[in-house]
């Protein structure tokens, strides 16, 4: 045995305690769902994790209404100070069940330990602490004086990063004053479900937070429903469409943010080592479940062979294999669906013409695995180089001048991320300006910050999610300063369905939050 | 080594960079050449080197890794206050690390103060490995060091002295002041003098370790330039510090000239080694040096002749680790000797 088949160090998984049924979280409480449960499975092993309550469009119902009244008479009447205290508070909690929700995240999605442990879950607690610290700033978010919430925000998130994009949506929407619904994605909603308890433990007013598990049946209820004022959608360029045209002709805001596919464009005198890094750390990180992954790597030709025998020799050094292992760099892929369709394109690449390589590794034998793979000998006309793989494939291109390189990464229908590799900084400036995508890295890849807004040009969707930005999303003007006070309770009595407050519901004590 | 050999291998490390900087070792070609090569970013130098830092090596492999620590050590005394009193105790811990347990293996050299060389082969006796593949080499700082501040004559026969002492490995210091203003020609021709001063009259050479002091090169392009120049000037090592300034090796810069290392082997098919020193005092930091080192360039760089630790303290940690990992307990610095 050589030293780099590391003994295996495995994460313990004694701190997690899961139950096996996880219902619905409404007003609070968690509560069965009338739909028929479905369950979860860990996908590098495809043993089942627990079974998960399935909300139908009355459990949907019962949520919305929940978040109203939340909305009516607790969380709108709340200081923007007392909201942050809430915020912190979860935060803070996130960060003491970091190993839980890092251990939880990798069972359920496939994504390797280190990532959930290093990524994703110091994340969380960012972006909550983020925006906590913008709830009583409101002022300052860029609409003017005295916004106020919009009411009830639908949101629905992937399965890609469960409990990040579960943070990037409630975190902003809280801030700025709305209740919540949100709907995890099929196959990862045990993140989800132990973010309630956390709620619970926060004790979040009941209702502020709901959360409904469930298929397409249930987001597609949830983003239908008249109750809602926001709708918030992370995931494929083709749900995103169907939603916006779901929800054409109402008044509800919609914020997509959808696929992508993404150049990553490597200069000649880029820092080579580092280069080498971004491009695998920009398709291979996640698997290359990641929506602004770098699938595309644009190298200018006259280092193309140098690049390509690097990134080979690098990628023989990565560890594909059980998750849950500290030591793996690649894990699983999150479902059988998502393996057929990766498979299916790559085939197609290869039928195209493109030269398909990959590392020698063992796969294990059950559970869902695909080798890193890159492809090169891509032109931009095949599948490869515009479809959306969202797998660990990396399509190689070349180009000669800047100004082709451009037009190569521009020629796309998406637009949410690119990268450049430059030692010059004129060049790196220039380049970026004239590059459609939300998201521009320079000299590295596929790095995330609160304070940072993060969306997408043309197909990669609309609207923008962290920073002062994200938080304007969830914000309205106000109309006037009259208005402003009444427009709180205003669009709640005349949209949402009437439901009578239980008498028992008493309102939070301010107290309680402030400490 | 038979001398026809030893010029061989001068001969062509020689036509080799001339080759490769398209002419004289001059300041201009040379300047022209260590400017081609591609930059850092030190930001995600700095990443990767973390990430590699997060392995988890645990049990077998952990206690390869503190085997493999220890055979790679050149456990070093370099204080004005050195006798030979304290070399020879230095050497009797090279021998036997840990006299509790006769398993353990033997550290790789000490490194002394020319003047100690004498000192160092006496104490080792038989076990000297006197050019030879088996026990330990004796280590000798040399060229003025730690600040390199003499004539080129003086580091010379600082060199000449040591070698004649019987020192197997030569650890000289680059002129930092020479390569900062860019006199690459002069920190070049230097290392080939240092170089030519190594060999011994029987035609046999000791090793050359090229200290950059990277905690004075303050960037990484730097570190990358001077180990580029060190490796074409013919070191048989690049070594990260003198321990003597107060920053010494890092992992990043560790990081980087392993890189430097990785793309040489490429290019010419010729191993460099690499020596991080001053500032690696527990195990679990030594053990992401040996992470580092599989990762980059290849578990076979794991081994005495190429890669070694310059370190003091870094021995007692690692064997109290070792106690820990045969007895199951964790036995404290009393059951270690000093040195």
């Amino acid at each position: 045995m050589s030293f780099l088949d590391y003994a295996p160090a495995p994460e313990s998984q004694a701190l997690l305690n899961l139950r096996a049924d996880y219902g619905l979280f409404i007003d609070g409480q968690f509560v069965a769902g009338r739909g028929e449960p479905f369950q979860s499975i860990n996908p590098a092993t495809e043993k089942q994790i627990a079974m998960i309550a399935h909300a139908d469009a009355a459990d949907v119902d019962a949520a919305v209404s929940a978040a109203r009244r939340a909305y009516d008479k607790t969380w709108s009447k709340l200081s923007g100070s007392d909201r942050g205290k809430y915020l912190f508070r979860i935060a803070r909690l996130v960060q003491e069940r970091a190993r839980e929700l890092a251990v939880a995240e990798t069972l359920d999605n496939g994504k390797p330990i280190k990532e959930s442990r290093d990524v994703d879950v110091p994340l969380v607690a960012a972006w909550f602490f983020y925006y906590a610290g913008w709830a009583d700033k409101l002022d300052h978010a860029g609409v003017g004086p005295t916004p106020s919430a919009r009411g009830v925000a639908a949101q629905v998130i992937p399965w890609n990063f469960p409990l990040l994009m579960l943070a990037w949506k409630i975190a902003p929407a809280l801030a700025a004053g709305n209740t919540v619904v949100l709907k995890p994605a099929e196959t990862t909603s045990l993140t989800a479900l132990l973010f309630a308890e956390i709620l619970q433990q926060a004790d979040l007013p009941a209702g502020v937070v709901n959360i409904v598990t469930g298929g397409r049946d249930t987001g597609k209820a949830l983003v239908g429903h008249p109750g809602v004022n926001l709708v918030a959608f992370t995931g494929s360029t083709g749900a995103g469409r169907a939603i916006a045209r779901s929800v054409a002709g109402t008044d509800k805001k919609v914020i997509l943010e959808l696929g992508g596919k993404a150049a990553n464009i490597v200069f000649d005198d880029a820092p080579i080592d580092q280069a080498i890094e971004g491009i695998v750390n920009g398709i291979f990180f996640n698997q290359g479940h990641v929506c602004c992954a770098g699938s595309r790597l644009l190298v200018q030709e006259s280092i193309h062979d140098d690049v390509i025998e690097r990134l080979k020799a690098r990628l023989s050094t990565l560890r594909l294999g059980d998750p849950m292992d500290k030591n793996t760099d690649i894990g699983a892929i999150n479902s059988a669906e998502q393996l057929a369709r990766i498979r299916e394109l790559t085939d197609i690449g290869e039928q195209e013409g493109a030269e398909r390589w990959s590392p020698d590794c063992v796969l294990p034998e059950t559970g869902f695995w695909f080798k890193p793979t890159i492809f090169t000998n891509v032109s931009t006309s095949h599948r490869i180089a515009r479809d959306e793989v969202f797998g660990p494939v990396l399509s190689v291109l070349t180009f000669r001048t800047p100004a082709e390189a451009v037009a190569k990464a521009n020629n796309t229908p998406y637009g949410l991320s690119a990268g450049i590799w430059t030692e010059k900084g004129s060049r790196m400036l220039a380049v970026a300006d004239k590059l459609r995508a939300g998201v521009i890295w320079a000299n590295t890849f596929n790095r995330f910050d609160p304070a940072s807004p993060f969306g997408g040009y043309k197909e990669s969707g609309y609207g923008r999610e962290g920073g002062r930005h994200g938080l304007a999303a969830y914000l309205k003007p106000a109309a006037g300063r009259a208005a402003a006070r009444t427009v709180t309770a205003a669009p709640a009595a005349s949209v949402a369905p009437a439901v009578a407050s239980p008498a028992e519901k008493t309102p939070v004590s301010r107290k309680k939050a402030a400490k | 080594m038979t001398t026809s050999d030893t010029a061989m291998a001068q001969l062509s490390t020689g036509e080799r960079a001339l080759a490769l900087i398209g002419g004289e070792a001059t300041d201009a070609n040379l300047r022209r050449y260590l400017h081609g090569i591609p930059g850092v970013d030190a930001v995600g130098l700095e990443q990767r080197a973390a990430d590699l830092g997060t392995r988890s090596v645990k049990t077998s492999s952990k206690k390869w890794a503190i085997d493999k620590i220890i055979s790679l050590i050149d456990l070093t005394t370099l204080e004005g206050a050195d006798t030979p009193g304290k070399v020879r105790s230095l050497v009797g811990k090279a021998l036997t690390p840990d006299a509790g347990d006769l398993s353990c293996p033997r550290v790789a050299a000490v490194c002394v103060y020319g003047d100690m060389v004498p000192h160092a082969v006496a104490a080792l006796g038989s076990a000297h490995s006197a050019g030879t593949d088996a026990g330990v080499n004796v280590a000798a700082v040399a060229t003025a060091f730690p600040s390199g501040r003499a004539s080129l004559a003086v580091k010379l026969a600082d060199v000449h002295d040591a070698v004649a002492a019987g020192a197997d490995e030569i650890d000289m210091v680059i002129d930092r002041g020479a390569f900062l203003s860019g006199r690459f020609g002069q920190v070049y021709d230097e290392i080939v003098a240092v170089k030519q001063s190594c060999r011994r009259p029987d035609g046999g050479s000791a090793h050359l370790k090229v200290i950059l002091e990277t905690g004075e090169l303050n960037t990484y392009d730097n570190v990358r330039r001077a180990s580029w120049l060190a490796i074409l000037a013919g070191g048989d090592f690049i070594k990260t510090s003198t321990g003597k300034v107060p920053v010494a090796a890092t992992l990043p810069v560790t990081l980087s000239m392993l890189e430097v290392v990785r793309d040489w082997y490429r290019l010419t098919g010729a191993r460099v080694g690499v020596k991080p020193a001053g500032g690696i005092r527990t195990s679990k930091d030594a053990t992401k040096y040996i992470v580092t080192v599989a990762e980059t360039v290849g578990e076979e760089w794991l081994t005495p002749g190429l890669f070694r630790f310059g370190a003091s303290s870094l021995l007692n940690d690692v064997l109290m680790q070792r106690q820990k990992m045969t007895s199951g307990h964790y036995c404290g610095p009393d059951y270690v000797t000093m040195d």
